[in-house]
């Protein structure tokens, strides 16, 4: 895995959002950057991550509301957050589905989340635009 | 063509028997009639006894009432039958009626027998064998308590039914004494050591015992009812009340006028299949003396009935022989006898454990080889008797006196139970059966297992194993059984609970490090949430708090309800249901001002829909300003304690059920639970506040209150089951205090009181022995608990006002707080808003006009 905060090479334009110390530790915030909502989450060691703040499987937009976590995914620790509706858990490194609890995305949404890739710089936190993916198979890439 | 059963007598034994055939006689071979003495349907008669520790009548129900709904099956209470004509094959019941039968079966039961003594008809004796007496027995010692402080009693006999009635004495404020004509206590059932066991528990219960007490005389009071009692040692006893049980005869009167072949010492004789003499009647229960005894236990009692019934449709079962093993069900005491508990086999080996200072004493007969288990008896802690029963006649593991030492010594090893050992002997279920429930019904739980294969569901002794059975059963399949909280704890909630409190930690952070799985773990939506209720009882914080804000699901995050399209409902506190007419307005013009949507909720209060997270601070400061608090709606905690109007108001209320639903609302407003509590306060016996429908329901009597526990509504509903009867305000309180602190410290994750009550030790009766007796010796800590809670509560959304770091998380966006989240959207619906469906929004984006708006929506009246 690629260190978290290190920019791909195909991102043009940085966005700075908001200052960390605005981000609670081990939870989301909503942010909007080019008029689209994201859930930023604030990890325990002060690292940021950007998914899409709409839930897939409500169509909600509340996914910055869920519980930060971990799991254990093939021997690896994973950061993830539960949907605050109905519990759905996600990779937030990824934006992959880990556990649909049965359900399926709302029509016309995939069940993995749009990431975005996040740098601190001087305490001030910057998402990287235009998006990375569509979904995990380049997210965090 | 359908045949004719008319079964005579209406008890437990009769009841199963029905039960059986309906069961198996899928083509309807066979119609029913039961006829009964009693005016009501078959009864729990072993548990009798919890009928005076509060239940009523209704709760010694047995079975599914469905039953007696079965067009083949027709019960007539209250009409005995008075004679058998065997040549014509009818019955006469008292009313005259005359039923015609091809089979008959004699479930007739026993009677108290009342030994030949001077004053045994007197005023104030009673036996202990029916609903009704017992309804007799309580409605004199209460006439007696009005004019006497002390109502004295004896218990004529120290049996098992004696004991029982002792403890019945008892539990209607009367002294007890109970006095046996023999050496010790129970003596049928277990040996001089265990007798002596057993009568200092008794003592240490508060009841007297005399032993080697003959009463020859019972003599009248000179007020009228019975006085004193003369013993042939010419002592005497002065007594208000006795209760004679002596033993039961069985009702063989029938069978002797119709000439059936009798026992030497009475009861119906009947062979293996429970055929007596008459191949057209049958008898079954304590009424059959088979293979030459009367046996007065159920358990024989249910086999006769599956075997009579086998036979019935044509099998070959026969009875297999008298379990006799029986375990005391008296409030603290733990009796169990099984097998040959005296040592009678030849060269029976015993080994004893006693205790006297701990009140134990334990023992097992075992074959010359010191190997085979032939029985045993347990006094003062019966823990092993579940487990050791189903052993009788087998090679036991390891040393034996593994078995007998107390728990957390070197520890029974544990036991692979052959499948055809029997594990409940009321229903006899196999320990193969409930395997077989697991693996071929696919049971993944003992509630599943229990109604598959009716295991535990009488006596539920036997619970506890078939908890194990079904555990083992299920791990072998793969299936995880592990009561870990999640991949983070390897402990169940209550373990950690104990952990938490014990270790005194106040973090997640050092939760994770003391007891966690991983160090990397950082918990998930299970554990997270678990931890912080469990924190909140333990170390009292508010929810935004530091770390704790971290655990918090959503709505106590935000300290609100989380709706379909994100936004949130706010409900104020209304203790109680009571409210101003200003508080009122106030709710309406919050409501008008940010146009959300209200609906009077089932709790007696008023919800608010369609708030955006950042109007959520706008609107508690406006309710806050106007002297309301959080409602914990969103919380696993303490919900509504829902009240009739009461005396007051109420031409019928009894007691001022409002006044006590404010003061309990306030007292536990905030009290995070396992799950969400509901609590409910009648001022009468009409219940208006359908309080037995909630964890807590409290209803009003003329001398105080009667409390229930473990209701609910929702996808199973329950009632609560009564816990104590008349109490005074105080005494109500403190045993509200310690059950709802013993539910919090012991239940699972998402557990409501309902199953938590069946599922703690001890089931009602040991919540009850917790709660009431102290028997864990736990309730001094509960108290100063719920005193602390009441000390440090805090309306926790007024603290958020005062602090603008925790306003912060209330945002729409970190880097646009004034801008509200563009996707909610509304239309109106009778005068209201409410959320647009994905048609609706998608019909706006094409531009056909369809009434979309924010949640500042204007609504036209």
């Amino acid at each position: 895995m690629t260190v978290l905060d290190t920019p791909p090479a195909v991102t043009a334009t940085w966005t700075a959002v908001c200052r960390l110390d605005d981000l609670a530790p081990e939870r989301g915030a909503a942010a909007l950057v080019d008029g689209e909502q994201l859930a930023l989450f604030r990890l325990v060691d002060d690292s940021v991550l950007a998914v899409q703040q709409q839930d897939p499987f409500c169509g909600a937009f509340v996914l910055s509301r869920g519980i930060v976590g971990t799991r254990h995914v093939a021997d690896e620790v994973v950061p993830t957050v539960a949907s605050p509706m109905h519990k759905q858990v996600f990779d937030l490194r990824t934006g992959a589905c880990l556990d649909p609890v049965g359900k399926a995305p709302v029509l016309g949404l995939a069940a993995d989340l749009r990431t975005w890739p996040v740098r601190v710089v001087d305490g001030i936190v910057e998402v990287g635009g235009p998006a990375v993916s569509d979904g995990p198979a380049g997210g965090g890439a | 063509m359908t045949q004719h059963l008319v079964v005579v007598g209406g008890g437990m034994v009769a009841q199963r028997l029905v039960e059986a055939m309906r069961d198996r006689d899928a083509d309807g071979r066979w119609r029913i009639t039961v006829l009964a003495e009693e005016p009501r349907r078959p009864y729990d008669r072993v548990a009798l006894t919890s009928y005076f520790s509060g239940r009523d009548a209704d709760d010694l129900a047995l079975g599914d009432a469905s039953l007696w709904d079965d067009p083949l099956v027709s019960l007539r209470r209250d009409d005995k039958v008075v004679a058998i004509d065997r040549a014509a094959r009818t019955v006469t019941t008292e009313r005259g009626r005359t039923e015609p039968y091809d089979h008959l079966v004699l479930a007739t039961g026993s009677s108290a027998w009342v030994p030949p003594i001077e004053g045994a008809d007197l005023e104030g004796v009673f036996v202990y064998r029916t609903v009704d007496d017992v309804a007799a027995l309580r409605g004199y010692v209460e006439q007696l308590k009005a004019t006497k402080p002390v109502v004295r009693g004896a218990v004529l006999g120290g049996g098992l039914l004696g004991l029982e009635a002792a403890g019945a004495l008892q539990a209607l404020g009367a002294q007890a004494t109970v006095l046996q004509v023999g050496t010790h206590l129970m003596s049928t059932q277990i040996d001089l050591g265990g007798g002596e066991a057993l009568r200092r528990l008794i003592n240490g219960l508060g009841v007297g015992v005399r032993l080697n007490a003959m009463t020859t005389r019972i003599r009248p009071h000179r007020r009228g009812g019975v006085g004193r009692l003369d013993m042939a040692d010419g002592g005497r006893v002065d007594v208000d009340v006795v209760v004679v049980a002596a033993g039961v005869r069985p009702r063989d009167e029938l069978a002797r006028a119709a000439d059936l072949v009798i026992g030497e010492r009475g009861g119906v004789v009947v062979d293996d299949s429970c055929l007596s003499s008459d191949p057209h009647i049958s008898a079954v229960g304590e009424v059959a003396c088979i293979q030459g005894q009367c046996v007065g236990l159920v358990a024989p009692g249910y086999a006769m009935a599956e075997v009579a019934v086998d036979r019935l449709l044509g099998g070959a079962a026969q009875f297999p022989g008298a379990d006799t093993a029986t375990k005391l069900k008296l409030a603290g005491v733990d009796v169990a006898s099984f097998g040959d508990a005296f040592g009678t086999t030849e060269g029976a080996l015993e080994v004893v454990w006693a205790d006297p200072v701990a009140g134990v004493y334990k023992k097992l007969v075992l074959s010359d080889d010191a190997r085979t288990l032939l029985g045993g008896v347990l006094v003062g802690d019966a823990s092993a008797y579940a487990s050791l029963r189903p052993m009788l006649g087998r090679e036991l593991p390891g040393d034996p006196a593994a078995f007998l030492l107390p728990e957390g010594g070197a520890g029974a090893p544990d036991l692979e139970l052959p499948d055809d050992a029997s594990v409940c002997s009321c229903n006899n279920v196999s320990a193969g059966t409930i395997r077989g429930a697991v693996t071929e019904h696919g049971c993944t739980d003992v509630g599943a297992v229990k109604a598959c294969t009716k295991a535990g569901t009488s006596c539920g002794s036997c619970l506890p194993l078939v908890k194990k059975l079904v555990g083992t059963e299920l791990a072998k399949q793969g299936i995880t059984v592990s009561s870990a909280l999640c991949e983070h704890f390897a402990l169940s909630r209550a373990q950690l609970y104990d952990a938490i409190r014990v270790a005194g930690v106040t973090s997640f952070t050092e939760v994770v490090a003391r007891f966690g799985t991983d160090l990397a773990g950082r918990g998930c939506d299970i554990c997270k949430p678990a931890v912080a209720s469990i924190l909140a009882t333990t170390a009292p914080a508010h929810v935004l708090e530091g770390e704790r804000a971290a655990l918090q699901d959503t709505n106590d995050h935000v300290m609100a309800n989380l709706q379909k399209d994100g936004s949130y409902s706010v409900v104020p506190r209304i203790p109680g249901g009571e409210v101003t007419p200003e508080g009122l307005i106030t709710i309406g013009e919050v409501a008008q001002e940010f146009g959300l949507y209200t609906k009077i909720t089932g709790g007696q209060r008023i919800d608010l829909f369609g708030a955006r997270i950042d109007q959520l601070p706008l609107i508690w400061q406006r309710l806050v300003d106007a002297g309301f608090e959080s409602g914990h709606a969103y919380g696993k905690s303490l919900r509504t304690v829902k009240s009739c109007v009461g005396s007051t108001w109420c031409r019928f209320g009894v007691q001022d059920s409002v006044a006590l639903a404010v003061l309990l609302e306030l007292r536990y407003r905030g009290l995070r639970s396992p799950h969400k509590i509901k609590l409910g306060v009648s001022g009468c016996a009409r219940e208006c506040a359908e309080a037995r429908g909630k964890d807590v329901g409290v209803i009003a009597t003329d001398k105080g209150w009667n409390l229930y526990v473990g209701g609910n509504g929702g996808f199973t509903p329950r009632h609560a089951r009564l816990l104590a009867e008349d109490l005074d305000t105080e005494t109500l309180i403190r045993t509200i205090d310690r059950f709802l602190l013993y539910y919090v410290r012991t239940a699972d994750r998402l557990q409501r009181t309902a199953p938590w009550v069946d599922e703690v030790e001890g089931g009602l009766e040991g919540v009850r022995a917790v709660v009431l007796d102290d028997s864990l010796g736990i309730a001094a800590d509960l108290d100063a608990q719920m005193a602390r809670h009441v000390e440090e509560y805090e309306d926790e959304w007024r603290a958020t006002l005062e602090d603008p770091e925790k306003l912060r998380r209330f945002a729409s966006f970190v880097n646009a707080p004034d801008t509200a989240d563009p996707s909610l959207a509304y239309v109106p619906e009778r005068g209201q808003a409410r959320p647009a469906t994905a048609d609706e929004r998608a019909a706006a984006e094409r531009g056909e006009p369809v009434l979309v708006a924010g949640t500042t929506l204007e609504v036209r009246a």
